[in-house]
């Protein structure tokens, strides 16, 4: 205890709870540290709480306390008793909350209170029963003494004198070797974490970006209910998401989801000579267009569009491009324009795609160029 | 003694023998804790990870990281049928099919963003006050690592759920992979196995989630409240606090109950808003897939400031030898990010270095008497709001009827001009809060009563500080330096100065930093200053003798000041007592 | 001359001649019918229409033009269908109280007869589409799944996925969903008001947009398992309770045990 000093009165080492005050029930802290460095200490007066004084008080506090604690042991109780009594299923209506799931707000409140009771409860037994007397700690700096930084510096010297390592130039140096090539293993391994399914190495990755299940004469059908569309069913001003026929075969061949993500079009239907500009001559349909859903900015679906500003919008970033103007940029952080996917009937009078896309459909990447 | 003692000191030599635990205990129990609110905060984050620890473990009873389509079957009737991955089934199922495990989700997402959050204020805290000087610039970068590994943790944690927004959430990170220049493409197809969605993402991020991002965080917060307990605690300036001190109370039992009892009511709130507060309601979501996206998809509040960031970010990109650059992406995703950690990481150095401060700081700085690192604070707090505001520039449209396009070409100029003007302005207000400090040290306070000396001299009399506030604003006095001088060109014997731009760039930091801070006065100056004060008090004493009899102490006209039923004038007064004031 | 002009009041040639009109109506109601179901004229009585086009001209021609033509102010209307007349007139968003982004939804200023007074008028004009049947808006059969999965592509982009609602260009919005009546949203999807995109019977067939409207009216319905919804906005609004709620309550706490106990 030779650093630890209260700062109310030494000479009474019952801190706290002793019988420290003068007649007004204040006493006062003594100065501790006027040394240089240290800031000039000043008295500072210490008023005992209601409970330290006062028997009834501290009765009282202590009923308090264990209240709590005796609230934490009733929720507990509560919690058990919503956990099995109460259906998951139903919901019930509270002030404040709304028509909510019954057993979750009650296992929530239950639990909740009882652990936060406890919490309330240690804390005030702290700050009520406990001294409420600051004490005063020394610091001592973090740094060595030179004693100790000499024989630490010794025991190095010795050790590395021992091992011989500035010794041995060939060791020191085939050592480095082995360590600097040790981890290329660990980073090799990696390599497996894309392996094309038909074995060897497969498609580049630009070229897995550059495709899309878009093909030559491909009929475009609804998403969601996967009906073929005649151009007469999209009235002007009309949006459809639409995907290619065949999606859910690549996807039940494929098991995934990623044919989906880059074949994704709207179809838009606008007068004819709204349109201002295409990516290519008699791209559209009398008027329908065809553009890829995916952002080309870091790839959201984007199908926020304006029939009469014929903008569309990107939910994620704010990108905003004109479907009437080739589907180039107008705001925000998207650098590439929206790829347009050729269209026009065939024989049975449904839409299908005259070409696949032209470009990379999506978000650039290093090699698109 | 009592049985329960008994045992308890036989098992505590029982474990002593085997690791010498007592002379642990001997030395840590009586361990000083300094005490104010703000230290607190630390805790906030400390108890928030344990309860996402705790409920974690439970989620992941339930859980499957699959992204394996599955029909759904469970008891939420709008999903019936669809098709969706195993995670999502398995988070509603974890929602509506077990007892108690909307709960334990709620608790586990709310707990995550408190953590988050907590870490923040708790990072304003440690900078406002300095804290972050030596000795404690390891946990300072320490610190930054944590909430860097915080912000994976949530947004893993985030993504998990394979719902419509997490799944949007992920598409923009495949995006920000796939945008950094030459390994981007590579990085994003091993990680992915392939193109977006694919099915082994979720998977991988769940390893990353549940064992990798916490591990280091719990291996970093050890390391970080080691360092707290070897450092011991900063406190603030204080009546009989130093740099060489701590003031407060004792580990046992003070902060045992108190530190104790705050994780429990940090639990417990926790708990309550789990049940009361519904947190990200997957099943309103949907499943995820890549061609479906809602209005309003917004990712967590952490990352909104980046999300704002690629939200403002001009459309830039070029095209270079056949390769794509997309700046638009890789500048706001990737290269600022990267500086603002690295330089909030490097901070305490280049303070040091700047100001030259080479000492110990355990007596933590008023934000006032450091006017250039506050205003640095709230210049970036001012970028991270602004950016954040970005991030929610959508709802933040609809809710207030404004333009997008507006709130966003408003944000690309305020992010630039905003954070200057508020580091000008918090400095000015600093310096300002410096002055008034040294005129309390010099004069008091203004009591506002006017007296009328013998001599016909009229003062106002200042009233003496509290030793507290004496103390709290003495501390301007340590804090106070003086820039370093000026580097030379050539030294007293014409030699060349082979340093001088480094130090000249390092005065003019200096400069900066010091330049403009108010000089206190001295010790000795506030001791004439307060005694002063004094004598002033002194002079007024006399008409406070009456204060016991006649309360009511009214302003007269010429502003003598006057005791109900005593004679108004300072002469008719002095002649009462008989020429005595 | 004057022969023909005299018989045209015989009592037997005006009878002639309302069946032949009657007739032509009918057929031409008939071959609009079958040729697109939903286009039918809404009523043809003609006290509705007159009335309708005197309430016309009062309320709308001076952006619309006299005859519905479209000014500079607003657009045509001719052809729009007496589902949007419906649609704009009932929810209150025409007339327009103030040029703006866009016309927000208030409380009709129309009274219900009168709405249908101007639908009938403007349904007149050219075949549009017409206001639903109650069959059409009978979603009690439709499917609340598949009406989320169709949601969430056709829908949720803009109206969010709670139907909350979302922003668009320049200060226009898609709004909330969670006042709208199954009536609006179907003519809503019929007649793409203001920059709503169309999406007509051919790819979101009747069956479709009936499970669209239960599982809206699903959302609107739907308690909140979790406690307070938030207003089911996501994370912005969850990052807001945190801050304003739960790190103040934490801050309350945290002063609550620094203050020294009296």
């Amino acid at each position: 205890m030779s650093d630890l000093t209260t700062r109310d009165s030494a000479e009474t080492p019952d801190h706290g709870h002793g019988p420290t005050t003068d007649g007004d029930g204040t006493d006062l802290a003594r100065p501790l540290f006027t040394g240089p460095g240290a800031l000039p200490a000043a008295d500072v007066p210490h008023r005992p709480r209601a409970s330290d004084v006062n028997p009834k008080a501290a009765r009282r506090v202590e009923r308090q306390i264990a209240a709590m604690f005796m609230l934490a042991v009733l929720m507990v109780i509560l919690f058990v008793i919503a956990y099995v009594g109460i259906d998951p299923y139903t919901m019930a209506y509270v002030p404040v909350l709304g028509e909510v799931g019954a057993q979750n707000a009650a296992l929530g409140f239950t639990f909740g209170l009882g652990v936060f009771a406890i919490g309330a409860g240690a804390i005030q037994w702290a700050k009520k029963l406990m001294p409420d007397v600051e004490v005063v700690q020394e610091r001592h700096t973090m740094t060595s003494d030179a004693e100790e930084t000499d024989a630490a510096a010794e025991q190095f010297e010795r050790g590395k004198e021992e091992s011989g390592f500035g010794q041995y130039r060939l060791i020191r140096r085939t050592l480095i070797a082995a360590l600097a090539l040790f981890p290329i293993p660990l980073v090799v391994l990696l390599r497996d974490l894309w392996s094309p399914k038909n074995g060897g190495f497969g498609p580049s990755p630009s070229e897995v970006l550059s495709e899309t299940a878009w093909t030559e004469g491909m009929p475009i059908v609804t998403d969601g209910t996967y009906v073929k569309i005649r151009p007469e069913e999209i009235p002007v001003g009309g949006l459809v998401s639409a995907l290619p026929e065949n999606i859910n075969e690549i996807q039940e061949e494929e098991h995934n989801l990623n044919a989906r993500g880059k074949a994704a079009i709207l179809l838009v239907r606008m007068e004819p000579d709204e349109i201002r500009s295409q990516q290519g001559e008699g791209w559209d349909f009398e008027g329908i267009v065809a553009y890829s859903k995916i952002c080309t900015h870091v790839g959201c679906p984007i199908a926020l569009y304006e029939h009469r500003t014929h903008h569309l919008l990107c939910p994620c970033h704010q990108s905003t491009f004109d479907l009437a103007d080739a589907g180039n940029v107008i705001f925000g952080p998207a650098a590439r324009r929206m790829p347009q996917l050729p269209i026009g009937v065939n024989e049975e009078g449904f839409l299908v795609a005259k070409m696949p896309f032209q470009e990379p459909v999506g978000p650039s990447f290093w090699e698109r160029g | 003694m009592s049985t329960v003692e008994k045992v308890g000191g036989s098992v505590a030599t029982y474990v002593d023998n085997r690791t010498g635990s007592n002379r642990f205990l001997a030395r840590n129990l009586k361990k000083v804790f300094p005490d104010h609110w703000s230290f607190m905060l630390g805790e906030i984050a400390l108890y928030s990870f344990i309860v996402v620890l705790l409920t974690g473990v439970f989620l992941t009873l339930f859980y499957k990281p699959s992204m394996v389509e599955v029909v759904y079957d469970g008891s939420y009737v709008p999903l019936k049928g669809v098709m969706m991955s195993e995670a999502y089934a398995s988070t509603l199922d974890i929602s509506f099919d077990v007892r108690g495990g909307l709960l334990i989700r709620q608790m586990h997402h709310w707990a995550a963003l408190l953590f988050i959050a907590a870490m923040s204020v708790h990072m304003m805290r440690v900078f406002f006050t300095g804290a972050f000087r030596k000795p404690r610039e390891f946990n300072w970068i320490i610190g930054v690592t944590l909430i860097a590994l915080g912000l994976a943790a949530g947004f893993s944690g985030y993504s998990l759920p394979d719902d419509l927004l997490s799944g949007t959430g992920l598409q923009i990170a495949r995006g920000i992979i796939q945008a950094i220049p030459i390994v981007g493409t590579w990085g994003a197809f091993l990680l992915f196995d392939g193109e977006f969605p694919g099915t082994e993402f979720i998977s991988r991020l769940y390893g990353v989630h549940i064992l990798l991002v916490p591990g280091l965080i719990l291996a970093l917060v050890t390391v970080h409240l080691m360092l707290v307990w070897v450092q011991k605690h900063t406190q603030f300036p204080g009546p009989g606090r130093t740099n060489n001190n701590v003031v407060g109370y004792p580990l046992m039992p003070i902060y045992m109950a108190k530190a104790g009892g705050f994780f429990f009511v940090v639990f417990g709130v926790i708990t309550l808003i789990g049940g009361l507060v519904t947190v990200n309601p997957i099943w309103i979501f949907g499943p995820y897939t890549p061609d479906q996206v809602s209005a309003g998809s917004q990712p967590d509040w952490y990352i909104g400031w980046l999300d704002g960031m690629l939200r403002i970010m001009p459309n830039w990109e070029t095209v270079l030898f056949g390769y794509t650059i997309s700046w638009n992406i890789f500048l706001p995703a990737v290269v600022i990010p990267g500086i603002v950690f690295t330089a909030a990481a490097l901070y305490p150095f280049l303070e040091a270095w700047a100001t030259g401060d080479k000492r110990d700081h355990n007596l933590l700085d008023r934000p006032r008497n450091a006017p250039v690192r506050t205003g640095i604070g709230v210049m970036a707090i001012t970028f991270y709001f602004l950016l954040f505001i970005g991030g929610g520039n959508d709802i933040i449209a609809i809710t207030f009827d404004l333009s997008i396009n507006s709130i966003i070409w408003f944000l690309r100029i305020a992010v630039i001009v905003g954070p200057p003007i508020a580091f000008l302005i918090t400095k000015r207000i600093c310096l300002g809060l410096q002055r008034r400090d040294r005129e309390k040290l010099l004069h008091g306070y203004e009591s506002g009563r006017i007296l009328r000396l013998p001599h016909g001299e009229f003062i106002e009399v200042h009233e003496p500080l509290t030793p507290k506030e004496r103390a709290v604003i003495e501390s301007a006095v340590e804090a106070y330096h003086t820039p370093l001088p000026a580097a030379q060109k050539t030294d007293a014997n014409g030699v060349r100065n082979k340093h001088y731009r480094r130090e000249n760039l390092r005065a003019k930091l200096s400069h900066w930093f010091y330049g403009d801070a108010i000089v206190p006065p001295t010790y000795d100056e506030i001791e004439a200053g307060q005694a002063h004060v004094a004598h002033d008090a002194a002079i007024e004493a006399p008409l406070h003798e009456h204060d016991v009899d006649t309360t009511v102490m009214v302003p007269f006209h010429g502003g003598i000041l006057h005791t109900e039923g005593e004679p108004a004038t300072n002469r008719e007064q002095l002649e009462e007592r008989g020429g005595n004031l | 001359m004057k022969a023909l002009a005299a018989r045209r009041r015989n009592p037997v040639v005006v009878t002639l001649l309302l069946l032949v009109a009657l007739l032509g109506v009918g057929g031409v109601y008939a071959v609009a019918t079958s040729a697109a179901p939903a286009e039918a004229t809404a009523s043809n009585d003609q006290t509705a229409i007159d009335e309708g086009k005197r309430l016309y001209l009062e309320g709308c021609s001076s952006c619309h033009g006299l005859n519905a033509e479209g000014t500079s102010n607003g657009p045509t209307l001719i052809g729009v269908g007496a589902a949007s007349v419906h649609f704009q007139v009932a929810t209150g968003r025409m007339p327009m109280a103030a040029p703006g982004a866009q016309a927000g939804a208030k409380p009709p200023v129309y009274t219900d007869e009168e709405v249908a007074q101007m639908a009938a008028y403007i349904a007149s004009l050219a075949p549009g589409p017409a206001i639903p049947t109650a069959e059409q808006l009978d979603y009690s059969d439709a499917d609340v799944a598949e009406g989320g999965v169709l949601f969430r592509i056709n829908c949720a982009q803009c109206h969010q996925a709670a139907g909350g609602g979302g922003a668009l260009t320049q200060g226009k919005y898609a709004p909330s969903l969670m006042d709208a009546t199954p009536q609006e949203i179907y003519e809503a999807m019929l007649t793409g008001p203001q920059n709503m995109p169309v999406f007509g019977d051919g790819t979101l067939t009747v069956e479709d947009k009936q499970a669209v409207i239960a599982y809206i009216m699903n959302l609107q319905e739907a308690p909140s398992p979790g406690g307070i919804s938030l207003g089911r906005l996501g994370p912005v609004a969850e990052g807001l309770f945190l801050f304003a709620g739960v790190m103040v309550i934490f801050i309350g706490l945290a002063v609550w045990i620094g203050i020294k106990a009296r």
